[in-house]
Protein backbone atom coordinates (compact mmCIF):
# COMPACT_ATOMS: atom_id res chain seq x y z
CA UNK A 1 0.00 0.00 0.00
CA UNK A 2 1.60 3.09 -1.14
CA UNK A 3 0.30 6.91 -0.94
CA UNK A 4 0.23 9.23 2.12
CA UNK A 5 -0.87 8.65 5.74
CA UNK A 6 -4.19 10.81 4.76
CA UNK A 7 -4.63 8.24 1.98
CA UNK A 8 -3.75 5.35 3.80
CA UNK A 9 -6.95 5.60 6.84
CA UNK A 10 -9.10 6.73 3.76
CA UNK A 11 -8.10 3.24 1.94
CA UNK A 12 -8.98 1.46 5.03
CA UNK A 13 -12.26 3.52 5.69
CA UNK A 14 -13.71 2.59 2.61
CA UNK A 15 -12.65 -0.91 2.43
CA UNK A 16 -13.85 -1.20 6.50
CA UNK A 17 -17.50 -0.06 5.13
CA UNK A 18 -17.35 -2.17 1.82
CA UNK A 19 -16.96 -5.25 4.51
CA UNK A 20 -20.05 -4.30 6.40
CA UNK A 21 -22.29 -3.29 4.35
CA UNK A 22 -21.37 -5.89 1.77
CA UNK A 23 -22.46 -8.75 4.52
CA UNK A 24 -18.77 -10.00 5.11
CA UNK A 25 -19.16 -9.68 8.38
CA UNK A 26 -16.68 -12.64 8.92
CA UNK A 27 -13.75 -10.34 7.73
CA UNK A 28 -14.24 -7.31 9.82
CA UNK A 29 -12.83 -8.37 13.02
CA UNK A 30 -9.67 -9.10 10.59
CA UNK A 31 -9.34 -5.11 10.55
CA UNK A 32 -8.49 -4.76 14.53
CA UNK A 33 -5.33 -6.13 16.34
CA UNK A 34 -5.75 -8.96 18.71
CA UNK A 35 -6.03 -7.30 21.48
CA UNK A 36 -8.33 -4.01 20.02
CA UNK A 37 -10.92 -1.99 21.88
CA UNK A 38 -13.82 -1.16 20.11
CA UNK A 39 -17.14 0.53 21.66
CA UNK A 40 -20.44 1.64 20.92
CA UNK A 41 -21.31 5.14 22.30
CA UNK A 42 -23.11 8.07 22.29
CA UNK A 43 -22.08 11.57 22.64
CA UNK A 44 -23.65 12.09 26.18
CA UNK A 45 -21.93 9.00 26.93
CA UNK A 46 -18.85 9.81 25.63
CA UNK A 47 -18.82 13.71 27.04
CA UNK A 48 -19.95 12.30 30.52
CA UNK A 49 -17.01 9.80 30.79
CA UNK A 50 -18.90 6.63 31.01
CA UNK A 51 -17.61 3.90 30.10
CA UNK A 52 -19.91 1.39 28.99
CA UNK A 53 -20.77 0.87 25.42
CA UNK A 54 -23.79 -0.46 23.40
CA UNK A 55 -21.01 -2.71 22.30
CA UNK A 56 -18.06 -3.22 23.77
CA UNK A 57 -15.04 -5.73 23.31
CA UNK A 58 -11.37 -5.61 24.68
CA UNK A 59 -10.36 -7.91 22.20
CA UNK A 60 -10.77 -9.47 18.47
CA UNK A 61 -12.10 -12.56 19.68
CA UNK A 62 -15.09 -10.68 21.40
CA UNK A 63 -15.40 -9.27 17.74
CA UNK A 64 -15.40 -12.77 15.83
CA UNK A 65 -17.94 -13.91 19.00
CA UNK A 66 -20.27 -10.78 18.05
CA UNK A 67 -20.38 -11.91 14.36
CA UNK A 68 -21.13 -15.20 15.84
CA UNK A 69 -23.72 -14.78 17.52
CA UNK A 70 -25.08 -12.78 14.96
CA UNK A 71 -24.94 -15.79 12.76
CA UNK A 72 -26.10 -18.43 14.53
CA UNK A 73 -27.94 -16.95 17.84
CA UNK A 74 -29.32 -13.78 18.29
CA UNK A 75 -33.03 -13.23 16.16
CA UNK A 76 -33.51 -10.00 13.70
CA UNK A 77 -34.73 -9.02 11.33
CA UNK A 78 -32.82 -9.46 8.20
CA UNK A 79 -31.39 -6.09 6.94
CA UNK A 80 -28.21 -4.03 5.99
CA UNK A 81 -26.37 -0.68 6.40
CA UNK A 82 -24.89 1.58 3.63
CA UNK A 83 -22.14 3.71 5.67
CA UNK A 84 -21.41 7.03 4.17
CA UNK A 85 -18.11 8.49 5.35
CA UNK A 86 -16.73 11.65 5.45
CA UNK A 87 -12.82 13.02 4.96
CA UNK A 88 -10.67 11.66 7.77
CA UNK A 89 -8.93 14.05 9.97
CA UNK A 90 -5.48 12.74 11.24
CA UNK A 91 -5.33 14.18 14.51
CA UNK A 92 -2.05 12.39 15.81
CA UNK A 93 1.05 11.18 13.53
CA UNK A 94 3.42 10.44 15.75
CA UNK A 95 5.94 7.45 15.31
CA UNK A 96 4.18 3.86 15.05
CA UNK A 97 0.92 6.12 16.90
CA UNK A 98 -1.69 7.51 14.66
CA UNK A 99 -4.91 8.90 15.67
CA UNK A 100 -8.03 9.82 13.40
CA UNK A 101 -11.65 11.17 13.53
CA UNK A 102 -14.03 10.56 10.31
CA UNK A 103 -17.54 11.01 10.62
CA UNK A 104 -20.27 8.29 9.10
CA UNK A 105 -23.76 8.53 7.92
CA UNK A 106 -25.11 4.94 8.38
CA UNK A 107 -28.51 4.09 6.57
CA UNK A 108 -29.68 1.11 7.38
CA UNK A 109 -32.46 -0.65 4.84
CA UNK A 110 -35.02 -3.26 5.97
CA UNK A 111 -36.26 -6.45 4.16
CA UNK A 112 -39.79 -4.31 2.92
CA UNK A 113 -37.22 -1.61 1.64
CA UNK A 114 -37.54 1.01 4.39
CA UNK A 115 -34.69 3.19 4.49
CA UNK A 116 -33.73 5.63 7.67
CA UNK A 117 -30.88 7.20 9.48
CA UNK A 118 -29.98 4.65 11.50
CA UNK A 119 -27.10 6.11 13.15
CA UNK A 120 -24.65 9.28 12.38
CA UNK A 121 -21.43 10.20 14.55
CA UNK A 122 -17.33 10.08 14.63
CA UNK A 123 -15.38 7.56 14.63
CA UNK A 124 -12.17 7.86 16.95
CA UNK A 125 -9.43 5.36 15.70
CA UNK A 126 -6.41 4.54 16.91
CA UNK A 127 -4.37 2.72 14.24
CA UNK A 128 -1.14 0.67 14.71
CA UNK A 129 1.12 0.55 11.54
CA UNK A 130 2.70 -2.45 10.93
CA UNK A 131 5.08 -1.74 7.63
CA UNK A 132 2.22 -0.31 4.69
CA UNK A 133 -0.66 -1.92 6.74
CA UNK A 134 -2.80 -0.55 9.29
CA UNK A 135 -4.90 -1.98 12.25
CA UNK A 136 -7.27 -0.97 14.34
CA UNK A 137 -5.80 -1.15 17.80
CA UNK A 138 -8.67 0.59 19.12
CA UNK A 139 -12.55 2.41 17.49
CA UNK A 140 -14.73 4.55 19.52
CA UNK A 141 -17.86 4.91 17.70
CA UNK A 142 -19.27 7.77 18.91
CA UNK A 143 -23.45 8.25 18.38
CA UNK A 144 -24.30 11.56 17.97
CA UNK A 145 -28.16 10.63 19.08
CA UNK A 146 -28.79 8.93 22.53
CA UNK A 147 -31.59 7.13 20.87
CA UNK A 148 -31.04 3.53 19.33
CA UNK A 149 -34.13 2.67 17.05
CA UNK A 150 -35.50 -1.08 17.52
CA UNK A 151 -32.22 -2.81 17.93
CA UNK A 152 -27.99 -2.63 16.98
CA UNK A 153 -27.20 -5.96 15.48
CA UNK A 154 -25.08 -5.00 12.55
CA UNK A 155 -21.47 -3.68 13.86
CA UNK A 156 -21.21 0.62 12.68
CA UNK B 1 -70.48 6.70 32.00
CA UNK B 2 -67.23 8.78 30.36
CA UNK B 3 -65.33 8.50 27.64
CA UNK B 4 -63.24 5.81 28.83
CA UNK B 5 -66.60 3.52 29.62
CA UNK B 6 -67.23 4.19 26.14
CA UNK B 7 -63.70 3.09 24.92
CA UNK B 8 -63.57 -0.59 27.40
CA UNK B 9 -67.40 -1.17 26.65
CA UNK B 10 -67.03 -1.86 23.21
CA UNK B 11 -63.95 -4.25 24.27
CA UNK B 12 -64.30 -7.81 24.90
CA UNK B 13 -62.78 -9.57 27.71
CA UNK B 14 -63.54 -13.07 27.53
CA UNK B 15 -61.98 -15.95 29.58
CA UNK B 16 -60.84 -13.60 32.73
CA UNK B 17 -56.93 -13.11 32.67
CA UNK B 18 -56.16 -15.42 29.68
CA UNK B 19 -57.45 -13.72 26.32
CA UNK B 20 -55.93 -10.28 26.33
CA UNK B 21 -57.60 -8.20 23.45
CA UNK B 22 -55.54 -7.22 20.78
CA UNK B 23 -56.88 -3.67 20.66
CA UNK B 24 -55.47 -2.55 23.65
CA UNK B 25 -52.36 -2.30 21.96
CA UNK B 26 -53.79 -0.30 18.77
CA UNK B 27 -55.88 2.25 19.82
CA UNK B 28 -55.32 5.72 20.60
CA UNK B 29 -58.66 6.12 23.23
CA UNK B 30 -57.35 3.49 25.45
CA UNK B 31 -53.54 5.00 25.37
CA UNK B 32 -55.41 8.66 26.56
CA UNK B 33 -56.97 6.83 29.16
CA UNK B 34 -53.98 5.41 30.18
CA UNK B 35 -52.53 8.43 30.78
CA UNK B 36 -55.19 9.88 33.18
CA UNK B 37 -56.42 6.56 35.15
CA UNK B 38 -52.77 4.81 35.33
CA UNK B 39 -50.14 6.98 34.73
CA UNK B 40 -52.11 9.82 36.33
CA UNK B 41 -53.86 7.54 38.59
CA UNK B 42 -53.11 5.47 41.90
CA UNK B 43 -49.25 4.28 40.57
CA UNK B 44 -45.70 4.79 41.65
CA UNK B 45 -43.54 5.58 38.94
CA UNK B 46 -40.23 5.37 38.57
CA UNK B 47 -37.69 8.74 37.66
CA UNK B 48 -34.55 8.92 38.74
CA UNK B 49 -31.71 7.58 40.70
CA UNK B 50 -30.90 9.34 44.15
CA UNK B 51 -27.28 9.48 43.28
CA UNK B 52 -28.26 12.08 40.26
CA UNK B 53 -29.31 14.53 42.79
CA UNK B 54 -27.16 14.65 45.27
CA UNK B 55 -26.12 18.84 45.47
CA UNK B 56 -28.90 21.15 46.45
CA UNK B 57 -29.90 22.64 43.65
CA UNK B 58 -29.77 19.34 40.96
CA UNK B 59 -32.37 18.53 39.03
CA UNK B 60 -33.36 15.68 36.73
CA UNK B 61 -36.17 15.96 33.92
CA UNK B 62 -38.40 13.22 33.78
CA UNK B 63 -41.67 11.46 32.24
CA UNK B 64 -44.31 9.87 33.89
CA UNK B 65 -46.15 8.10 31.05
CA UNK B 66 -46.54 10.79 28.57
CA UNK B 67 -46.39 13.66 31.14
CA UNK B 68 -43.12 15.64 31.31
CA UNK B 69 -41.65 16.15 34.99
CA UNK B 70 -38.59 17.69 36.81
CA UNK B 71 -37.52 16.33 39.99
CA UNK B 72 -35.27 18.77 42.13
CA UNK B 73 -33.23 18.72 45.11
CA UNK B 74 -34.23 21.92 47.35
CA UNK B 75 -31.72 23.60 50.16
CA UNK B 76 -33.48 22.43 52.79
CA UNK B 77 -31.99 18.50 51.44
CA UNK B 78 -35.69 16.89 50.16
CA UNK B 79 -36.16 16.06 47.05
CA UNK B 80 -39.50 17.60 45.40
CA UNK B 81 -41.32 16.64 41.92
CA UNK B 82 -43.54 18.48 39.49
CA UNK B 83 -45.06 18.63 36.09
CA UNK B 84 -42.54 20.30 34.11
CA UNK B 85 -45.72 22.62 32.52
CA UNK B 86 -45.62 26.33 33.16
CA UNK B 87 -48.45 26.94 35.13
CA UNK B 88 -48.80 29.96 32.93
CA UNK B 89 -49.23 29.19 29.36
CA UNK B 90 -47.80 25.63 29.32
CA UNK B 91 -44.17 25.62 28.28
CA UNK B 92 -41.67 23.42 29.40
CA UNK B 93 -39.43 24.83 32.30
CA UNK B 94 -36.70 22.82 32.08
CA UNK B 95 -35.05 22.75 28.67
CA UNK B 96 -32.21 20.16 29.56
CA UNK B 97 -32.40 16.61 30.69
CA UNK B 98 -30.26 17.74 33.90
CA UNK B 99 -28.24 20.24 35.95
CA UNK B 100 -27.59 22.48 38.62
CA UNK B 101 -30.08 25.78 39.62
CA UNK B 102 -31.86 28.24 41.58
CA UNK B 103 -35.42 27.57 40.47
CA UNK B 104 -37.37 27.63 36.93
CA UNK B 105 -37.72 30.06 35.09
CA UNK B 106 -40.13 30.18 31.96
CA UNK B 107 -38.30 31.34 28.79
CA UNK B 108 -41.61 32.47 27.62
CA UNK B 109 -42.85 35.01 29.77
CA UNK B 110 -40.38 34.99 32.61
CA UNK B 111 -43.19 33.33 35.03
CA UNK B 112 -39.98 31.70 37.84
CA UNK B 113 -40.99 28.91 40.03
CA UNK B 114 -38.47 27.78 43.32
CA UNK B 115 -36.97 24.22 43.67
CA UNK B 116 -40.71 22.75 45.20
CA UNK B 117 -42.21 23.95 42.10
CA UNK B 118 -44.36 26.76 44.12
CA UNK B 119 -45.02 30.26 41.99
CA UNK B 120 -42.70 32.95 42.73
CA UNK B 121 -42.66 35.17 40.29
CA UNK B 122 -44.14 36.71 37.84
CA UNK B 123 -42.82 39.08 34.98
CA UNK B 124 -44.19 42.80 34.80
CA UNK B 125 -46.88 41.57 37.17
CA UNK B 126 -47.88 45.00 38.47
CA UNK B 127 -47.52 46.67 35.25
CA UNK B 128 -45.10 49.42 33.80
CA UNK B 129 -45.46 52.83 34.25
CA UNK B 130 -49.11 52.47 35.81
CA UNK B 131 -50.40 50.15 32.73
CA UNK B 132 -51.10 46.77 32.01
CA UNK B 133 -50.29 43.85 34.76
CA UNK B 134 -52.05 40.99 36.61
CA UNK B 135 -55.14 41.92 38.02
CA UNK B 136 -55.49 42.41 42.22
CA UNK B 137 -57.06 38.89 42.35
CA UNK B 138 -54.17 37.30 41.06
CA UNK B 139 -52.76 35.00 43.68
CA UNK B 140 -49.05 33.51 42.80
CA UNK B 141 -49.61 30.87 45.75
CA UNK B 142 -53.11 29.45 43.05
CA UNK B 143 -51.03 28.52 40.86
CA UNK B 144 -47.76 26.51 41.87
CA UNK B 145 -47.01 23.51 39.61
CA UNK B 146 -48.69 20.14 39.79
CA UNK B 147 -46.73 18.60 42.25
CA UNK B 148 -45.34 14.82 42.91
CA UNK B 149 -45.91 12.53 45.64
CA UNK B 150 -41.78 11.23 45.57
CA UNK B 151 -40.89 7.99 47.34
CA UNK B 152 -37.03 6.84 47.43
CA UNK B 153 -36.42 3.16 47.99
CA UNK B 154 -32.87 2.11 47.88
CA UNK B 155 -31.79 4.93 45.70
CA UNK B 156 -34.60 4.91 43.23
CA UNK B 157 -36.52 7.67 43.19
CA UNK B 158 -40.25 6.97 42.18
CA UNK B 159 -43.24 9.43 41.81
CA UNK B 160 -47.19 9.63 41.87
CA UNK B 161 -49.73 12.28 41.02
CA UNK B 162 -52.27 10.34 42.98
CA UNK B 163 -53.01 11.10 47.13
CA UNK B 164 -54.80 8.26 47.50
CA UNK B 165 -51.47 5.55 45.97
CA UNK B 166 -50.87 4.12 49.05
CA UNK B 167 -47.27 4.01 50.73
CA UNK B 168 -44.62 2.77 48.08
CA UNK B 169 -43.85 -0.27 50.36
CA UNK B 170 -47.11 -1.15 50.39
CA UNK B 171 -47.57 -0.87 47.00
CA UNK B 172 -44.53 -2.84 46.07
CA UNK B 173 -44.98 -5.39 48.60
CA UNK B 174 -42.55 -7.31 51.00
CA UNK B 175 -40.96 -9.67 48.29
CA UNK B 176 -40.61 -7.28 45.90
CA UNK B 177 -39.07 -4.61 48.35
CA UNK B 178 -36.70 -7.05 49.46
CA UNK B 179 -35.40 -7.84 46.24
CA UNK B 180 -34.91 -4.39 45.34
CA UNK B 181 -33.34 -4.27 48.39
CA UNK B 182 -31.00 -7.71 47.70
CA UNK B 183 -29.52 -5.63 44.23
CA UNK B 184 -29.48 -1.79 45.47
CA UNK B 185 -29.14 -2.05 49.19
CA UNK B 186 -26.79 -0.94 51.82
CA UNK B 187 -24.54 0.56 48.68
CA UNK B 188 -24.36 3.44 46.70
CA UNK B 189 -24.41 2.86 42.83
CA UNK B 190 -22.39 4.46 39.91
CA UNK B 191 -23.64 5.16 36.39
CA UNK B 192 -21.58 3.70 33.84
CA UNK B 193 -23.70 4.33 30.92
CA UNK B 194 -26.92 5.48 29.98
CA UNK B 195 -28.90 4.47 26.01
CA UNK B 196 -32.72 5.07 24.77
CA UNK B 197 -33.58 2.47 22.75
CA UNK B 198 -36.75 3.30 20.57
CA UNK B 199 -39.11 0.53 20.53
CA UNK B 200 -41.44 0.46 17.41
CA UNK B 201 -44.24 -1.02 19.73
CA UNK B 202 -47.19 -0.18 22.27
CA UNK B 203 -45.41 -0.19 26.19
CA UNK B 204 -47.62 -2.89 27.57
CA UNK B 205 -45.72 -5.33 24.87
CA UNK B 206 -42.53 -4.67 26.08
CA UNK B 207 -43.97 -5.32 29.76
CA UNK B 208 -45.80 -8.39 28.69
CA UNK B 209 -42.25 -9.34 27.56
CA UNK B 210 -40.35 -8.59 30.86
CA UNK B 211 -42.83 -10.57 32.44
CA UNK B 212 -42.77 -12.94 30.37
CA UNK B 213 -40.41 -15.81 31.98
CA UNK B 214 -41.91 -18.84 29.24
CA UNK B 215 -39.96 -17.15 26.41
CA UNK B 216 -36.63 -16.17 27.95
CA UNK B 217 -34.69 -19.07 26.69
CA UNK B 218 -36.84 -19.70 24.09
CA UNK B 219 -36.04 -16.71 21.70
CA UNK B 220 -32.66 -15.72 23.64
CA UNK B 221 -30.34 -18.21 22.42
CA UNK B 222 -27.25 -17.18 24.18
CA UNK B 223 -28.64 -17.58 27.70
CA UNK B 224 -29.74 -21.33 26.82
CA UNK B 225 -26.21 -22.18 25.11
CA UNK B 226 -23.94 -20.79 27.51
CA UNK B 227 -26.50 -22.41 30.46
CA UNK B 228 -26.71 -18.92 32.03
CA UNK B 229 -30.32 -19.28 31.78
CA UNK B 230 -32.46 -22.54 31.92
CA UNK B 231 -35.75 -23.08 31.99
CA UNK B 232 -34.63 -26.53 33.62
CA UNK B 233 -32.54 -24.37 35.96
CA UNK B 234 -33.97 -24.17 39.64
CA UNK B 235 -35.97 -20.80 40.16
CA UNK B 236 -39.28 -19.34 40.10
CA UNK B 237 -41.16 -16.50 39.37
CA UNK B 238 -43.02 -13.81 42.54
CA UNK B 239 -45.85 -12.09 41.81
CA UNK B 240 -47.36 -9.35 43.96
CA UNK B 241 -50.78 -9.33 45.15
CA UNK B 242 -51.97 -6.80 42.78
CA UNK B 243 -50.48 -8.99 40.30
CA UNK B 244 -48.23 -5.40 39.04
CA UNK B 245 -45.12 -5.90 40.41
CA UNK B 246 -43.24 -9.33 39.99
CA UNK B 247 -39.75 -11.22 39.96
CA UNK B 248 -38.45 -13.92 38.05
CA UNK B 249 -35.16 -15.33 39.24
CA UNK B 250 -32.63 -18.21 37.90
CA UNK B 251 -30.21 -19.83 40.57
CA UNK B 252 -27.11 -22.04 39.45
CA UNK B 253 -28.01 -25.57 40.01
CA UNK B 254 -25.29 -28.38 38.91
CA UNK B 255 -27.61 -30.95 39.35
CA UNK B 256 -30.17 -30.25 36.86
CA UNK B 257 -30.70 -32.10 33.72
CA UNK B 258 -28.75 -30.43 30.89
CA UNK B 259 -31.13 -28.95 28.39
CA UNK B 260 -34.08 -31.26 29.11
CA UNK B 261 -37.04 -31.07 27.52
CA UNK B 262 -35.15 -29.10 24.50
CA UNK B 263 -33.93 -31.16 22.58
CA UNK B 264 -36.86 -33.67 22.21
CA UNK B 265 -39.27 -30.12 21.17
CA UNK B 266 -36.55 -28.75 18.31
CA UNK B 267 -36.26 -25.85 20.57
CA UNK B 268 -32.80 -24.28 19.32
CA UNK B 269 -30.74 -24.93 21.97
CA UNK B 270 -28.26 -27.55 21.74
CA UNK B 271 -25.89 -25.46 19.11
CA UNK B 272 -22.13 -25.83 17.74
CA UNK B 273 -21.63 -22.21 19.12
CA UNK B 274 -18.59 -21.44 21.10
CA UNK B 275 -16.86 -18.21 22.08
CA UNK B 276 -13.56 -17.08 21.02
CA UNK B 277 -13.12 -14.94 23.73
CA UNK B 278 -15.55 -16.60 27.13
CA UNK B 279 -14.08 -13.82 29.67
CA UNK B 280 -17.95 -12.34 28.69
CA UNK B 281 -18.70 -15.02 31.25
CA UNK B 282 -16.38 -14.38 33.89
CA UNK B 283 -18.17 -12.67 36.91
CA UNK B 284 -17.60 -12.58 40.15
CA UNK B 285 -19.64 -13.57 43.61
CA UNK B 286 -21.69 -10.00 44.35
CA UNK B 287 -24.66 -11.27 46.87
CA UNK B 288 -24.94 -13.81 49.08
CA UNK B 289 -26.62 -16.62 47.40
CA UNK B 290 -26.46 -18.38 44.23
CA UNK B 291 -28.96 -16.63 42.09
CA UNK B 292 -27.57 -15.60 38.33
CA UNK B 293 -30.31 -13.61 37.00
CA UNK B 294 -33.05 -11.77 38.73
CA UNK B 295 -35.45 -9.40 36.59
CA UNK B 296 -37.75 -7.57 38.83
CA UNK B 297 -40.79 -5.14 37.60
CA UNK B 298 -42.82 -2.24 39.03
CA UNK B 299 -46.38 -1.66 37.79
CA UNK B 300 -46.78 -0.21 35.65
CA UNK B 301 -43.12 0.64 33.35
CA UNK B 302 -40.35 0.15 35.83
CA UNK B 303 -37.49 -2.87 35.50
CA UNK B 304 -34.33 -3.56 37.85
CA UNK B 305 -32.62 -5.82 36.29
CA UNK B 306 -29.43 -8.33 37.86
CA UNK B 307 -28.13 -10.87 34.57
CA UNK B 308 -25.15 -12.12 36.51
CA UNK B 309 -23.12 -9.20 37.35
CA UNK B 310 -25.08 -6.96 34.89
CA UNK B 311 -26.74 -4.11 36.83
CA UNK B 312 -29.38 -1.92 35.29
CA UNK B 313 -32.12 0.01 35.66
CA UNK B 314 -34.79 0.69 32.68
CA UNK B 315 -37.55 3.05 32.60
CA UNK B 316 -40.36 2.08 30.29
CA UNK B 317 -42.27 5.30 28.80
CA UNK B 318 -45.08 5.36 26.57
CA UNK B 319 -44.57 7.56 23.58
CA UNK B 320 -47.79 6.54 20.91
CA UNK B 321 -49.72 3.02 20.67
CA UNK B 322 -46.81 1.94 18.82
CA UNK B 323 -44.06 3.61 20.05
CA UNK B 324 -42.08 3.48 23.59
CA UNK B 325 -38.82 4.76 24.87
CA UNK B 326 -37.14 2.65 27.11
CA UNK B 327 -34.71 4.29 28.94
CA UNK B 328 -31.66 2.18 30.11
CA UNK B 329 -28.99 3.08 32.97
CA UNK B 330 -26.12 0.79 33.54
CA UNK B 331 -25.05 0.54 37.29
CA UNK B 332 -21.86 -0.27 38.96
CA UNK B 333 -21.34 0.27 42.32
CA UNK B 334 -18.83 2.93 44.61
CA UNK B 335 -17.63 -0.25 46.22
CA UNK B 336 -16.26 -2.16 43.05
CA UNK B 337 -12.57 -2.72 42.35
CA UNK B 338 -11.00 -1.99 38.89
CA UNK B 339 -11.59 -5.61 37.88
CA UNK B 340 -15.47 -5.78 38.68
CA UNK B 341 -15.74 -2.30 37.16
CA UNK B 342 -14.11 -4.56 33.82
CA UNK B 343 -16.35 -7.17 34.45
CA UNK B 344 -19.48 -4.89 34.56
CA UNK B 345 -18.71 -3.28 31.00
CA UNK B 346 -18.10 -6.84 29.31
CA UNK B 347 -21.24 -7.99 30.38
CA UNK B 348 -22.89 -5.05 29.13
CA UNK B 349 -22.72 -6.75 25.98
CA UNK B 350 -25.52 -9.23 27.28
CA UNK B 351 -27.51 -6.06 28.02
CA UNK B 352 -29.28 -2.97 26.16
CA UNK B 353 -30.39 -2.13 22.31
CA UNK B 354 -27.23 -4.88 21.37
CA UNK B 355 -27.27 -7.25 24.10
CA UNK B 356 -26.93 -10.61 23.40
CA UNK B 357 -30.07 -11.63 25.01
CA UNK B 358 -31.83 -8.72 24.85
CA UNK B 359 -31.75 -7.24 21.18
CA UNK B 360 -34.12 -9.85 20.37
CA UNK B 361 -36.72 -7.87 23.29
CA UNK B 362 -36.15 -4.87 20.62
CA UNK B 363 -37.59 -6.29 18.16
CA UNK B 364 -40.68 -8.33 18.88
CA UNK B 365 -42.87 -6.40 20.09
CA UNK B 366 -42.83 -4.94 16.97
CA UNK B 367 -43.35 -8.34 15.30
CA UNK B 368 -46.48 -8.44 17.59
CA UNK B 369 -47.48 -4.86 16.75
CA UNK B 370 -47.09 -5.52 12.89
CA UNK B 371 -48.66 -9.04 13.47
CA UNK B 372 -51.93 -7.86 14.84
CA UNK B 373 -52.42 -5.06 12.46
CA UNK B 374 -55.96 -6.79 11.21
CA UNK B 375 -56.82 -8.19 14.50
CA UNK B 376 -58.23 -5.82 16.66
CA UNK B 377 -60.89 -7.81 17.20
CA UNK B 378 -58.88 -10.90 18.45
CA UNK B 379 -57.30 -11.85 21.40
CA UNK B 380 -54.11 -13.21 22.95
CA UNK B 381 -53.99 -16.54 24.55
CA UNK B 382 -52.25 -16.41 28.08
CA UNK B 383 -52.91 -19.90 29.69
CA UNK B 384 -49.36 -21.00 29.93
CA UNK B 385 -49.06 -22.00 33.90
CA UNK B 386 -52.59 -22.60 33.81
CA UNK B 387 -55.31 -19.03 34.86
CA UNK B 388 -53.82 -18.28 38.28
CA UNK B 389 -51.24 -15.03 38.81
CA UNK B 390 -49.45 -16.96 41.42
CA UNK B 391 -46.26 -17.09 42.90
CA UNK B 392 -44.90 -20.54 41.18
CA UNK B 393 -41.30 -22.75 41.31
CA UNK B 394 -41.57 -22.79 37.07
CA UNK B 395 -41.20 -20.53 34.96
CA UNK B 396 -42.53 -22.14 31.87
CA UNK B 397 -45.61 -20.14 33.03
CA UNK B 398 -47.54 -16.74 31.70
CA UNK B 399 -48.46 -16.01 35.48
CA UNK B 400 -46.69 -13.07 35.91
CA UNK B 401 -47.89 -11.73 32.59
CA UNK B 402 -51.78 -12.13 34.05
CA UNK B 403 -50.64 -10.42 36.98
CA UNK B 404 -49.98 -7.48 34.67
CA UNK B 405 -53.47 -7.44 33.10
CA UNK B 406 -55.14 -8.14 36.80
CA UNK B 407 -53.34 -4.77 38.39
CA UNK B 408 -54.12 -2.84 34.55
CA UNK B 409 -57.93 -3.82 34.13
CA UNK B 410 -58.17 -3.25 38.09
CA UNK B 411 -56.25 0.26 37.85
CA UNK B 412 -58.23 0.59 34.30
CA UNK B 413 -61.80 0.08 35.87
CA UNK B 414 -62.33 -2.18 32.76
Amino acid sequence: MTGTLFEKIARFQADYCRCIDGGALEQWPDFFVADCVYRITTAANHRLGYQAGIISATSRGMLQDRVSALRDANIYERHAYRHILGQPAVTEAAGAEVRSETSFLVLRIMRDGTTDVFATGVYLDRFEIGGDALKLAERIVVCDSPRIDTLLALPL
Amino acid sequence: MGAEGQVFGEMDWPEGLTRIPYRVFQDRAVYDVEQQKLFNGPSWNYLCLEIELVEPGSFRASFIGDTPVVVARDRDGELYGFENRCAHRGALLALEDSGKTNGFTCVYHAWSYNLQGDLVGVAFKDGVKGEGGMPPSFCLADHALRKLRIAVVHGLVFGSFCDEVPPIEEYLGEAIFSHIERVLGGRKPVILGRFTQALPNNWKLYMENVKDSYHASILHLFFTTFEINHLSQRGGIIVDDSGGNHVSYSAIDNDAPRAAGYSEQNIRSDSEYKLADPSILDGFKEFGDDITLQILSVFPGFVLQQIQNAIAVRQILPRDTNRTDLNWIYLGFETDTPEQNGVRLKQANLVGPAGYISMEDGCVGGFVQRGIAGAAGSHEVLEMGGHSVETSNSRVTEASVRGFWKAYRAMMGC
